[in-house]
Formats: structure tokens, C-alpha cells, sequence
């Protein structure tokens, strides 16, 4: 017979074991050095594979922190910071030379040089898997003309918009370290402790964090002067929305970049701060647009699609489904931060808001009328009108959004269901052009407009449209004025103007789909040990490698290159935290 | 016995294969596409998007007609290979859930044991004392029909926020990392305490009615009277109604220890605890074939590893079975 004491002792003997076997050098971080992030990730890390970019939500950091970029951008004030190069231009239209920045070094203490960056654009030359591999329809032949020096030689007609983008997305890999690897381990290898020139290393990582510490070393501190202020970076991920909140009020967050429905009233009671001190409270981070299906009827009509733009009640969107936390979109759907580029008198004259009045006249004189008396109208062959409005299963404020677009559209007499099909469903019906109109805000912050409009205008048209035109609107004068805008440098802001307005000016006339609201760059956060955030009222430039620029506060993957990481260099830790 | 056991073991080896052929065949019947969904998430350069879904639906297997997949999922599963999963990719399958597995067990194995124990004891109690049966049995009642998100939400918000005596999120403290310090074990125990006491208090309500409703069926029998009425002593009766009593709620039991590996779904939800149920969920949303398929496969086994435990449980602690058995030879 057992006796209690030998099962006791059993136990212990096993819970010693068991604790030995994930026995590693463990340490407590200290609150005062240590930055609580979380609203980035959503799952276990996989990989720290910067190559594998729809992954880098759960290790938001690997690019921004760790690999670092050539430029950062800074939306705000519209620029190109010179990052890991020094400075870059095109000294004839297909020729771009670039200066690598002197002085860098990766964590292993190789030098960053001129190497590093051709070869990873060589890599996506090869590999036909890796993201920026497109570039290379335009780009001939990348060559290194010095030690520092890169020159891109294009075709005679690069995409220039999309090049700036790159620039600044495009994560540089150490060379010595990735040429000995297959291509199976660069397009699907998890490369574990990453290797590179960032302001944070890797340091551990478990099934609901991330942990990242300083790199004492890097060369931005060096040749910079920049001083990221926390010791650590520990990105927490969380099962629901409902404990992040929960985390926020415990102050165990610092920094939240979930969506708290209820932030608007935290704000005001004082728990947390926003970057506005009123509505919309948050950034505008990118726009949902409803794209209308133009392949069935009746949305082939631009007449009922303009109807429709002023039968949805946007405003009560803004108000029921989002508690103040969004701003209802400039008809032409670009962001504030691109404001530049909006006609104002297209929009003026062409524009739409909530008017349900006005939708029920456009409806009117353009044939649609109720004639078996149902309350909605028919089309002007006679036939029903029964249409749905989708988003994925789950997505609450988008829900409840959708349920507000359906019933403002049936007051206007126009019959529209809500449906929530799994996002498997809803991407398949999307990307396959079977649904009626649907929710979709896949153009976020950018340097060019033409983010935007090669996700609305996306061409040509095919089977499976997997990144834009849900709607399979087929415009060829469109189609040619998004590619005209493509290949305008950036340089030329004056031509690239004149293009958008001739885009809007045919989208607004056409409505092929209907910009409703900018989502937000979802950010709450705590006085308590940090402080000097960026807000509306702090946010003055800084001057960083020769430009002056503002932060953001976000540590979603592709916001540290866009403001993130000069948020963590101008943090102040409060002293108040032991 | 071999006989039976042989029998017994046909009838698990074909339960086996259906339910992993079910298994493999349900999240192919969903409508949608893992590849496009994982690289939707990338929002990609369109023309990448092309390449890539043609170079990763090759990557999974995906690429081939479904019966020679499905061929190949036998063939890759008796090679212990699991696969990729989707919505972790790169990360083989087999090592997302022996990461996640130990927390449900953790957490599930000390819920279910301690929860059963106790239930039994309270339930039985309670079948003897109407003092008992006056607070023990309406508390089971009121637990067992709690929603349990209700309740883990409740307890969640008074001891960790109103109260702030426990964490909310989290299996140890987030500035830590694993070590061997009592301030670590500390950390564990107390990340852990919430989400247990969730699971105990609900699976104890259970446990209690069951076993209070089957001792006063059992002492109602026409064996318990006729052994009351040949004058045995209370003590008896009672020793063999427990031991009748206690035969379904060893059936419960092992039906409870065969889904350790995916009870918590909703505690970890709740709780914000890692563990395999929070990974069965964005499976799921995720349409991860292959995380789906193995998470479910480790519930399958565990299911009829559990069935078949009872089947040698009962052998040892119901005579009949055995008796049963001999006639059966005979």
C-alpha cells in the first residue's frame, strides 16, 4: 500500500523534474526597464522569418526590430527617413542608385554593407515565393558599384509609387547568413534566433508572448544619437478583447493596440490616454470600403450604386458599432494622412454623405419603384431586388456595422440582408466574386494613393481576384489612369495629383464601391510607468538622419518602420514603477 | 478474456478508422481555401499572390486529387508525420500541440481528479443527510447549471480586477521567463488558480448530483430491501450501494480524462490560458486542415484509450462483467 507521504514525495520528485526540463537561465524583469505591449498578435509565434510577412502578426518586431528596412516612412508628415541607406535616388528614369548607410553592424558584429542589399534582392529574384518578387517584372539587374554603393538599374517603365513602398517594407537579411540556406528554408523556415541589425534581439518567446531586449550595440544609438528607452519589449497576446481590457485596467498593459469598444469612456474617466482627446480618439489606420458586386445585377447600375452611397447611414456606424472611435471617409476613401490628394472640387460636386432622401430620388428617376407594394423597390425590368451584405463571423463591431448598412438601406427601400458566413467563406465568396456587396479594408497607412486605388482598380480582371477589385469592376479608362499613377515618380506630386483627380472624378461619377469609414490605429495606453507618447499635442518633429519626423503609437507589423520605433527612442520611464 | 478483449479491440481499430477518416474529411467539406485565407492575411503585392498560392498549395499537398490526399494522409500519419500547419506555418503540427498539451493537462488532470474525489464524497454524503442534501444538492444544481463562461467571466472580474488578487492572462507571470524559483512556481500556481477553481466548481456540481441521485436509486433497490430485510446493518447496504453507484460516474470519469487534451476551450478562452482548446478554435477560423486533423486526432485516441480503460475498470471492479465473461467462454 501506498502510504500518503511516499505519493507526496513522488510528486515532488516529479514537479522538480518537470520544472528542470524547461530549466533555462530565467530572470525577472524589472517594471521600471521593462515596455507591456499587446494588440499585435493573435497567435503562438511560428517563425522569425521576415520573408514571411503574413505570419509577422504573432512576432510583430521581426521586421522593424530585428531586420531592419533601407527607409522607414513617416505618414504623418509624408517622408522617407533614410535608415539602413544613407540616401537614395534616381539619377535618370530607370536608374535608381542607393548609398548604404557606413558604420552598421548585425548582432553577430559583420558589418551591414552594399552586399547585404543586393543579395537580398537577388533572393527574391530567385524565388518566385518571396513577396517582393513582383518587383522584379520592372527591375533588370541590381548591381554593387562600391563597398556602400548600390545602383538598380529598371526597365523603361518602374513602377515608381511602388518602389517608395518598398522601400520601406522590404526587410535586409544578412547575407553570410542566408546564402548557405535552401530555398525551402528561406521561404518556409522558421529561423529561429534571427540575426540582425535592429534596435531589439530576439530574446525568448512562449505561446502567448514575445520577449525582445535592446541591442546596447546598435548603430542607430551610434550614428543616430537614438535611444530606445526600454531595456525590454514584452508583447503579450491575449485570448479576447475582453482580457486585454481587463489588462489595460489592471495597468499590467502599457501600451494596448487592440480595438476596446469602450475606450472613448476609459479616456474620459482618465485610465488611458488616446492619441485625440475626443472622437474619433484613434488615428485613421486604413478604410472600409463596401465593394458592390458590378457582375450582378443590380449593382451594374451606377445609378443604383450612387443610391446606395447615400442610403447607408454612416454616421450612425460611426456612433453604434464603433462608440465614436472611427471617422466616417472622405468619398474618395483616402486616408487624412494622403488628404494632399484629394480633389476637393470633385468632391464637392460628385461627393455623397447619409441622405436618405436624395437615395430614394436617384432611386426613383432612374427606374427602381416599389411595384408589388412590399416596401422595397424593384428594378426597372421588374424584377426583385434581394441582395446581402457580408463579413466574416465574429469581427463584432464589423457586424454590427453591416446590420446598420442593411437597415438603412431597406428605409431607402432598397431589400438588404446581413450575413455572416466564417471567414473561410466570406474570403472564398470574395476572392471568387460570388457575394452581393461586402466589407473589405485591405489599403492601410502608405506613402501613394495608388495603395489605395491598385487595391479598388485591381487589373486585369481574373478567375480568382485575391487582393482587390472584389467587385470586378471593369473599367479599361480607369484601369489605365491607376497604371498612369503607377509609373508617375514620386518626386512629381504635381502629376500625381492631376492623375488622382481624374480617378476620383471617374470613381465618384461610376461608384463602383462605396468608401464608408477609416478604421482606426487602435492605441490606449497608461501614464504610469512611461510616459511622452505621442498624441495630438506631443508630437512635434523630431529630427532623425537629417529629416524631421513624427511617431506613431503602434506596434502592429509594418507601423516600427512607420513611427513605432521612434515612439519606444522618445519614451520616458516614469520612475514611479519599481 | 482474449476473446473479448480481441473483440474489443476490432470493434476500437475500425471506431479509429472512421472517426480519422470523418476527421480528415470534415474540414475538406468547409466551404473556403486555407492557402488563400493564411496569404489573405499577408496583404500581399497581386502578382506575388498568384505565384505564392500556386508554390504553397504544392507546399501542403494540396496540389493533388483528394483521394490521393487522402491516401497520402494515411500514408504521412503512419510515418508519425502530422504535417504544417496553416495558420502556425512554418510550424510542423505535432509541435504546436505538444507545446500547447501541457497546459491542459495542467490545468484539466488536478480539475477533473480532484473534482471527481471530492463530487463522489459530497454526493454520497449528501444521499445520507438532509442537512446536507439542503445545501450540497441546490449549490450543484446552481453550478452544473451555470453557463461556464458566465461564471469564469464573473470570477475573472472580481478576483482579478475588482478584488486584483489574481492575474488575468497568462500561464506565469509576463515578466518572467521559466526558471526554478519558488517567486516562478508561485507565478504558476497563481495564473493557475483562477482557471482550476472554474473547472473544479462546475465539475463538482456534476459529479455531486450524480452520485446523491444514484445512491438514494440505489438504496431504493429491490437488493438494497431484501438485504435491510435479512437484518444486515446499515453500513453494508450502504458499502454496496456506493459500489453499484459508483459504476457510471467511473464511466464519466473516463469520458472526462479522454478529452483532457481539449476540455479547457473555454477556460482558455476566458482565462487567456495557453492551451490546445484556444489553438482548436483559430484552427478552425483559420481552416488549418492539418492542425485541425491533429488536434482532433489526439481527442480521437484519447476518447477510445479512455473507452478501453473502462473496459478493463469495469473487469476489475464489477465482478459481473467478469462472470459475464466466463459465460461467454463457456
Amino acid at each position: 500500500m501506498w502510504s500518503w507521504s511516499r505519493v507526496c514525495r513522488l510528486l515532488a520528485v516529479l514537479l522538480v523534474l518537470g520544472l528542470t526540463s524547461v530549466l533555462v537561465l530565467g530572470q525577472v524583469f524589472p517594471r521600471n526597464e521593462t515596455l507591456y505591449v499587446s494588440g499585435a498578435a493573435w497567435g503562438p509565434p511560428s517563425d522569425w522569418n521576415p520573408f514571411i510577412t503574413w505570419s509577422k502578426a504573432n512576432t510583430t518586431g521581426t521586421i522593424g526590430l530585428v531586420y531592419e528596412t533601407l527607409f522607414m516612412y513617416d505618414p504623418l508628415t509624408d517622408t522617407l527617413i533614410p535608415w539602413l541607406a544613407e540616401s537614395g535616388r534616381w539619377v535618370n528614369a530607370n536608374t535608381y542608385e542607393l548609398k548604404v548607410r557606413e558604420g552598421i553592424t548585425w548582432t553577430d558584429d559583420n558589418p551591414l554593407t552594399a552586399n547585404d542589399v543586393v543579395f537580398t534582392f537577388q533572393l527574391a529574384k530567385m524565388y518566385p515565393a518571396i513577396w517582393f518578387s513582383p518587383t522584379w517584372n520592372y527591375l533588370q539587374k541590381v548591381t554593387q558599384t562600391g563597398p556602400y554603393e548600390v545602383t538598380f538599374e529598371f526597365t523603361a517603365n518602374p513602377l515608381y509609387q511602388e518602389w517608395d513602398n518598398n522601400l520601406y517594407n522590404i526587410a535586409i537579411v544578412p547575407m553570410h547568413i542566408w546564402q548557405g540556406r535552401t530555398e525551402q528554408e528561406i521561404t518556409s523556415g522558421m529561423n529561429p534566433n534571427p540575426v540582425g541589425s535592429g534596435a531589439y534581439k530576439y530574446e525568448s518567446h512562449s505561446e502567448d508572448r514575445n520577449v525582445w531586449v535592446r541591442n546596447d550595440d546598435w548603430w542607430g544609438t551610434r550614428l543616430l544619437g537614438l535611444n530606445p528607452a526600454p531595456r525590454r519589449i514584452v508583447d503579450m497576446r491575449f485570448s479576447t478583447n475582453t482580457v486585454a481590457l481587463g489588462s489595460v485596467i489592471k495597468g499590467d498593459v502599457d501600451l494596448s493596440n487592440n480595438f476596446l469598444p469602450g475606450i472613448a469612456h476609459l479616456t474620459q474617466w482618465g485610465y488611458v490616454q488616446t492619441y485625440f482627446a475626443g472622437p474619433p480618439y484613434m488615428l485613421s489606420a486604413n478604410t472600409a470600403v463596401l465593394f458592390l458586386n458590378t457582375t450582378k445585377k443590380p449593382m451594374d447600375d451606377p445609378d443604383f450604386r450612387k443610391a446606395l452611397a447615400f442610403a447607408i447611414n454612416t454616421p450612425e456606424i460611426v456612433r453604434v458599432a464603433f462608440a465614436d472611435l472611427v471617422k466616417v471617409a472622405n468619398p474618395t476613401g483616402l486616408l487624412p494622412s494622403l488628404e494632399k490628394y484629394v480633389d476637393q472640387d470633385v468632391v464637392a460636386r460628385l461627393g455623397f454623405s447619409y441622405n436618405p432622401s436624395r437615395a430614394t430620388a436617384i432611386l426613383a428617376s432612374a427606374g427602381y419603384k416599389d411595384i408589388d407594394g412590399d416596401g422595397f423597390v424593384e428594378a426597372p425590368d421588374g424584377s426583385k431586388i434581394e441582395l446581402e451584405v457580408t463579413c466574416p463571423f465574429g469581427w463584432t463591431d464589423w457586424m454590427e456595422a453591416i446590420k446598420i448598412i442593411a437597415s438603412s438601406a431597406r428605409a431607402a427601400g432598397i431589400n438588404v440582408q446581413d450575413k455572416t458566413p466564417d471567414y473561410g467563406a466570406w474570403n472564398t465568396a470574395l476572392t471568387t466574386g460570388t457575394f452581393d456587396m461586402t466589407l473589405n479594408n485591405w489599403a492601410g497607412m502608405s506613402n501613394t494613393p495608388w495603395t489605395l486605388y491598385n487595391l479598388l482598380f485591381r487589373h486585369p480582371i481574373q478567375e480568382i481576384m485575391g487582393s482587390g477589385n472584389f467587385g470586378r469592376y471593369d473599367n479599361p479608362q480607369m484601369f489605365a489612369l491607376v497604371d498612369q499613377l503607377a509609373a508617375t515618380p514620386s518626386s512629381d506630386e504635381a502629376g500625381m495629383k492631376a492623375v488622382c483627380s481624374q480617378i476620383q472624378e471617374l470613381m465618384l461619377t461610376e461608384m463602383p464601391m462605396i468608401p464608408l469609414w477609416y478604421n482606426g490605429l487602435w492605441a490606449q495606453w497608461t501614464n504610469t510607468c512611461w510616459t511622452n507618447w505621442p498624441t495630438e499635442t506631443n508630437n512635434n518633429p523630431i529630427p532623425v538622419a537629417g529629416v524631421s519626423v513624427k511617431r506613431l503609437p503602434s506596434t502592429w507589423s509594418g507601423y516600427w518602420q512607420m513611427g513605432g520605433l521612434l515612439t519606444l527612442t522618445q519614451l520616458q520611464p516614469t520612475g514611479a514603477c519599481p | 478474456m482474449s476473446r473479448y478483449f480481441g473483440r474489443k479491440l476490432l470493434v476500437y481499430s475500425l471506431t479509429f478508422f472512421l472517426a480519422v477518416t470523418i476527421d480528415w474529411m470534415i474540414p475538406r467539406f468547409m466551404p473556403g481555401d486555407p492557402v488563400q485565407t493564411m496569404l489573405s492575411r499577408g496583404m500581399l503585392h497581386a502578382e506575388g499572390l498568384e505565384v505564392m498560392y500556386g508554390y504553397y498549395t504544392k507546399a501542403f499537398g494540396l496540389d493533388v486529387p483528394v483521394w490521393k490526399q487522402y491516401l497520402n494522409f494515411w500514408n504521412a500519419l503512419f510515418h508519425g508525420d502530422f504535417g504544417t500547419s496553416v495558420y502556425l506555418f512554418p510550424q510542423p503540427v505535432i509541435k504546436v500541440i505538444m507545446r500547447a498539451v501541457p497546459y491542459d493537462i495542467l490545468l484539466l488532470l488536478p480539475a477533473i481528479l480532484l473534482s471527481w474525489f471530492a463530487g463522489n464524497k459530497f454526493g454520497a454524503l449528501a444521499a445520507r443527510s438532509r442537512w446536507l442534501d439542503n445545501t450540497v444538492s441546490p449549490l450543484g444544481y446552481i453550478l452544473t447549471a451555470t453557463p461556464y463562461m458566465w461564471l469564469g467571466i464573473l470570477l475573472s472580474w472580481v478576483f482579478a480586477i475588482v478584488l486584483d488578487i489574481f492575474p488575468i492572462a497568462g500561464a506565469y507571470s509576463f515578466a518572467m521567463t521559466p526558471h526554478l524559483s519558488w517567486a516562478f512556481v508561485g507565478s504558476v500556481l497563481k495564473h493557475w488558480f483562477l482557471p482550476f477553481v472554474s473547472l473544479f466548481l462546475v465539475k463538482f456540481g456534476g459529479w455531486a448530483i450524480g452520485m446523491r441521485n444514484m445512491i438514494i436509486y440505489e438504496l431504493e433497490a429491490d437488493y438494497s430491501h431484501y438485504l435491510e430485510a435479512l437484518g444486515a446493518p446499515r453500513r453494508l447496504v450502504r458499502k454496496y450501494a456506493f459500489r453499484n453507484a459508483i459504476l457510471p460516474q467511473i464511466t464519466g470519469l473516463s469520458l472526462d480524462l479522454g478529452v483532457i487534451v481539449a476540455g479547457a476551450l473555454v477556460t482558455e478562452v476566458v482565462f487567456s490560458y495557453p492551451g490546445i482548446g484556444y489553438l482548436i478554435l483559430q484552427a478552425i477560423q483559420n481552416q488549418d486542415y492539418f492542425l485541425i486533423q491533429g488536434c482532433f486526432l489526439f481527442i480521437i485516441m484519447g476518447v477510445l484509450l479512455a473507452n478501453f480503460a473502462i473496459d478493463i475498470a469495469y473487469v476489475i471492479v464489477d465482478p459481473r462483467t467478469r462472470l459475464g465473461m466466463v459465460g461467454e467462454g463457456a
